[in-house]
């Protein structure tokens, strides 16, 4: 779907963690943004909304929120446990 | 009447007529069905396939909006594979950021539980890399392999050494044996990984050694969501049908060898998998219309009564790509968008 580049790294967490199919990985993960299904594999659209989102995106030379900060906020926008963001928070005890 | 360009299942050029491209889809239905005791692919869903064949473009593309999302097996190896010298965490951040990746997966060069287990230490630092410079979901993959765990590489008799001799009895506890040394391999390294904060576990090239193997996965993956209830659990296959090396194994009551997809996937989700990839043999000297509507038959009916998704296994040999290690593009996209569109994948 073009991972980071639009939010198939999104849909995939959905697969991944809650075993979720296709169809409802996208709807799901697009009402969290509060974007359309067919704009989920859109870099145009999507671009904007990791930016709007801190959630990484491709940004060529701005600054970008990334890593274990960018999946922090993609955990908050899922209401999904990431495990190496909840290992994170236990190991700094901000969680 | 014009001839349309395809190839066979080597990925040699090969010219035929519309009608001998329309025969292969149909025999390679009926193969499919009569194997597997599925139903052939309907009419319609033939004559997508024809017309993806006939279209002579170079790619073919997914009909927007069903666009799926990628997961992958020893991924950090494969630019390498290229002559490319490149760090493993690099190679996935190229993966990720420059050609667009779903998913990653951190692996051994080595890629087996068995070889993974003595290096696990070493694997963490690269993990937590990892998992500090990138976004996507993080897999930790290997295969059960259960070939390593036979004599002279491993602890076990060797069931090849016994089944000739007429020891049916012995190579039977021999694969028994080594189930359990491999079961403890994967939890012991999936275990680390996880704990080190890995998204998901990918059990690979599942029952490349038969029944035994398939059980190995199975058992593991059950041990590994009662330990660890919300980690990822991708299972992918490593043939259509499983081989009774065996012969006599069960798991939960079902008898594993000759099981075909539609039923692996069942007993995957059982186990805990939360990704189940279908892998179908390709035959190198059937022609790509009759392997992909062979492999579209077997998957759609493992997608239809699976409740976790589908990412079949579309790469070199396998689920109608052709067995070269330079696939062509023509048949990559063909073999891409009959999967995906008629058996309405989750992902690849």
């Amino acid at each position: 779907m073009g991972g980071v580049r639009t939010a198939g790294d999104l849909v995939a967490r959905m697969q991944l963690n809650r075993g979720m199919r296709i169809d409802a990985a996208k709807k799901y993960v697009a009402e969290s943004l509060g974007v359309a299904v067919s704009d989920l594999n859109d870099p145009i659209v999507m671009g904007e909304v990791r930016d709007d989102k801190n959630i990484f995106w491709i940004s060529e030379g701005q600054t970008t929120v990334d890593g274990i900060a960018a999946k922090y906020n993609i955990s908050k926008l899922l209401d999904l446990d990431i495990n190496c963001v909840n290992r994170f928070l236990k190991n700094t005890g901000l969680g | 009447m014009s001839k349309i360009l395809t190839r066979f299942g080597d990925g040699y050029k090969v010219e035929l007529t519309e009608d001998e491209v329309k025969a292969d889809i149909e025999e390679g239905c009926n193969d499919a069905a009569s194997r597997a005791g599925i139903e052939p692919l309907a009419r319609d869903e033939q004559e997508h396939i024809f017309e993806m064949f006939k279209n002579q473009d170079t790619l073919v593309g997914i009909e927007r909006g069903r666009e799926v999302v990628m997961t992958y097996d020893g991924m950090s190896s494969k630019i390498r594979r290229a002559h490319i010298v490149i760090d493993r965490v690099q190679s996935l951040q190229v993966f990720e950021r420059a050609l667009g990746a779903d998913t990653l997966e951190l692996s051994h060069i080595d890629y087996s539980f068995k070889p993974c287990k003595p290096i696990n230490g070493f694997e963490l630092p690269d993990l937590d890399l990892l998992l500090n410079s990138t976004v996507a979901p993080v897999y930790y993959g290997a295969m059960p392999n259960l070939g390593l765990y036979s004599q002279p590489d491993g602890p076990c008799p060797n069931p090849a050494d016994l089944l000739p001799l007429g020891k049916i009895d012995e190579a039977r506890q021999a694969y028994e044996e080594a189930i359990e040394h491999a079961v403890s391999d994967i939890v012991f390294v999936a275990s680390a990984m996880y704990e080190a904060g890995v998204d998901g576990i990918n059990i690979d090239t599942v029952g490349a050694a038969g029944d035994a193997d398939f059980l190995t996965a199975l058992k593991a993956t059950e041990i590994l969501k009662e330990k660890y209830p919300a980690m990822g659990i991708e299972m992918g296959m490593a043939g259509e049908f499983v081989l009774g090396m065996h012969g006599n194994l069960s798991w939960r009551g079902v008898k594993l060898a000759g099981l075909y997809p539609q039923d692996q996937v069942r007993l995957a989700q059982q186990a805990g998998a939360t990704i189940f990839g279908p892998a179908i043999n390709i035959v190198t000297s059937g022609t790509l219309p009759w392997n992909v509507a062979r492999s579209v038959t077997f998957c759609k009916a493992c997608s239809e009564v699976s409740e976790i998704p589908v990412h079949a296994n579309l790469g070199m040999g396998v689920c109608g790509i052709p067995l070269t290690l330079t696939v062509p593009v023509d048949a990559l996209s063909r073999a891409t968008k009959a999967h995906v569109e008629i058996c309405r994948l989750d992902g690849l």
